[in-house]
């Protein structure tokens, strides 16, 4: 079975902090990460290769940093990993992204099931793989929380809205994964070594032979029109001393605003 | 390159490293700024900059601009579980009214499945123009490509300027698909939507950056525009008492059966329902200030106390001292209780957006600048394993004291 994994390098946003003088995000030391629940979906790419034969090819898309979470991933078993790399990339987004990384899942020897992470940690879209699902012509299930393949069936668990659904389909298929699917095996030593020494191939907007207005900038319907941090609120009412004098004021103002 | 700094512009002022939320996107060279390959062109550096030296490329040049001015309408869709209307498409429809009253235009609701007079009769009762219905029963339960099929058929016909949909796992699931299809944009879980005065184009705000700070997105040159809302940011609109003259239209289903590639087979477990985060009337909710999963055991008691359930922060959940079911934020329930009380959460502005609208809410953290207290009714600076068994202990004597008298 060949399974294509997308990953995605984001920042460890539970690591930024706003500094409360510039109201600014604190950069310092943030560091890049491989997106948690990308992480869950190569972890299922690499069972079902245990389980079933094939081949697990991951692809990120992103800047020549990138390379460090390909890295990482072939360190966890990935047999082959490419970047999608090029500066006429910069600025797209998720319509452009999942048009470029579904030319690049075309120009594979061919495949049966892609993968992804339910959403990624810093956009919280979760709108790449359905957009991937629809420019590749397949068949897309998201929110899985438990896949199971048979010959060319696949059963799905999904998580809808207060309820898990089972779902089937047939391959080729995309599926998108939640942190429930698995727990993420950590990278072995020869792995390490193995990707320490590998050439990471890159692909540029020209290996894609992709349409230049449907990538990057140009290609993305969607602009960020302002970034702002949210005005901070008037602040409340401080109550200053010991525990219970606190604890008995805070039940006299509850009380008062009839909120207890 | 998608942002352009204008050498010439620059005056090395550092603006743009300040706002950059990119570690190492920016940096200064010979006083002039310079982006490197971190740069995502989130555009923040050009906001910032008071000299016009930071531009889009798109700001210097725009080409092929369609004849936009022929996508009129803003519609909302419906989403319903076999014959159940969702109460997001509700509040869908109360903003989706503003947005077309303020555009002079109409207001359309798509509904999708089988079996649907029951929710046509509902939806009569909304104040909206038009109802777009297909009923059949290919579509009797959700599936992406089919769902897709429909919307994006209707869309082509009859260019709508504005879609919303409700971000639930389906709406999250079809939006994405019906955008890529028609080539347009979207943008995911808005906390706010409006209509930007003299260009007409919808402003869709949102947090960005894992929550730490917010976006206002636009699509200027692609129709329509579409935005999806998480349930129970937006108020829900109550119906009229009397069925208004909606304008039905029946709406063909070209999809078939056979060309499906996805089945729905059966519901096979139903989570999560003892935790009743947006019904809740009081939710006592900790963070990472907690320490450790222990501290929920606390958080509960004071919750059962209160009659009230227990939320979590985003940080709380992924360090996996608590179910995700119990998360209030962007991410997770969004929820409006009368008291919100937040023990050890720092107040991130994902979390924020989950929980503003509650009436009172106490916050309880050691870090007096965290910024939780800005939003709250009262605040207490201390050490939460102090503070809330002394609360505990004086709303029992509260307790007492009424039972007495």
């Amino acid at each position: 079975m060949r399974v294509v994994v997308c990953i995605k390098q984001v920042p460890d946003t539970t690591e930024i902090k706003i500094d409360p003088r510039t109201n600014t995000l604190k950069r310092e030391g943030v560091k890049g990460i491989i997106n948690p629940y990308d992480k869950n979906a190569l972890e299922l790419a690499l069972q079902l290769r245990e389980k079933h034969g094939g081949k697990v090819t991951v692809l990120s898309m992103g800047p020549p940093q990138a390379k460090e979470a390909l890295r990482e991933a072939m360190a966890m078993g990935a047999d082959e990993v490419i970047l999608i790399s090029d500066r006429a990339f910069g600025g797209s987004d998720t319509l452009a992204t999942s048009y470029t990384l579904a030319r690049a899942i075309e120009r594979l020897q061919g495949f049966d099931l892609v993968l992804l992470g339910k959403q990624a940690i810093d956009g919280d879209t979760g709108q790449v793989g359905p957009g991937v699902a629809e420019h590749l012509g397949i068949g897309q299930v998201t929110y899985a929380r438990l896949v199971e393949v048979e010959g060319s069936r696949v059963k799905v668990h999904r998580e809808g809205e207060g309820e898990v659904h089972l779902v089937e389909g047939e391959l080729p298929l995309l599926i998108t994964v939640t942190e429930e699917i698995n727990k993420p095996r950590y990278p072995s030593v020869r792995g390490m070594l193995r990707a320490r020494k590998a050439e990471i191939p890159v692909w540029s907007a020209e290996d894609l032979g992709v349409d230049l207005n449907r990538i990057g900038l140009q290609g993305s319907p969607t602009q960020v029109k302002k970034v702002f941090t949210p005005p901070a609120g008037p602040g409340g009412e401080i109550l200053e001393g010991a525990p219970e004098q606190v604890a008995a004021e805070l039940v006299e103002k509850l009380k008062e605003m009839r909120a207890i | 390159m998608a942002i352009k700094i204008i050498s010439e512009a620059c005056t090395g002022c550092g603006e743009c490293l300040e706002v950059c939320p990119f570690p190492g996107a920016v940096r200064m060279v010979n006083e002039k700024a310079q982006l490197t390959d971190e740069c995502t062109s989130c555009g923040a550096c050009r906001d910032a900059c008071g000299f016009e030296a930071i531009l889009f490329d798109g700001d210097v040049e725009r080409v092929e601009r369609e004849d936009l001015s022929r996508y009129r309408g803003v519609w909302v869709y419906a989403e319903q579980d076999h014959g159940s209307l969702l109460p997001v498409s509700l509040e869908l429809i109360g903003k989706g009214r503003e947005l077309a009253d303020n555009l002079g235009q109409e207001l359309s609701v798509v509904l999708l499945g089988s079996g649907l007079q029951a929710v046509v009769d509902e939806l009569s009762h909304y104040d909206i123009d038009r109802l777009y219905v297909a009923d059949d029963p290919v579509l009797t339960s959700y599936r992406s490509e089919a769902y897709a099929g429909v919307m994006a058929d209707l869309i082509q016909e009859e260019r709508p300027n504005i879609i919303l949909l409700g971000a639930t796992a389906n709406g999250r699931d079809l939006a994405p698909r019906v955008a890529a299809r028609v080539k347009t944009g979207l943008t995911a879980d808005c906390t706010g939507l409006e209509i930007e005065a003299g260009s007409g184009l919808l402003l869709q705000t949102r947090p960005a950056f894992g929550g730490n700070i917010m976006a206002t997105i636009v699509c200027p040159n692609h129709r329509p525009q579409m935005a999806t809302v998480r349930p129970g940011v937006l108020p829900r609109t109550g119906p009229n008492a009397v069925a208004r003259d909606v304008d039905l239209v029946r709406i063909p289903c070209k999809v078939t059966e056979s060309g499906l590639p996805t089945r729905f087979i059966q519901v096979v477990e139903s989570v999560s329902k003892r935790v009743n985060l947006p019904e809740a009337k009081v939710i006592v909710a900790g963070g990472r200030g907690l320490g450790d999963a222990k501290g929920f055991a606390l958080l509960k008691e004071l919750a059962d106390a209160l009659g009230g359930e227990v939320g979590a922060s985003r940080a709380a959940v992924d360090a996996g001292w608590i179910g995700k079911e119990h998360q209030v934020g962007q991410t997770g329930t969004t929820v409006a209780p009368k008291l919100y009380i937040a023990c050890g959460i720092s107040g991130a502005v994902q979390h924020l957006a989950g929980m503003q609208g509650s009436d009172v809410v106490v916050a309880i953290n050691s870090d007096p600048e965290a910024p939780i207290f800005d939003v709250c009714t009262y605040g207490i600076v201390g050490d939460l394993y102090q503070v809330v068994p002394a609360f505990l202990a004086k709303l029992k004597e509260n307790k007492q004291q009424q039972a007495v008298s």
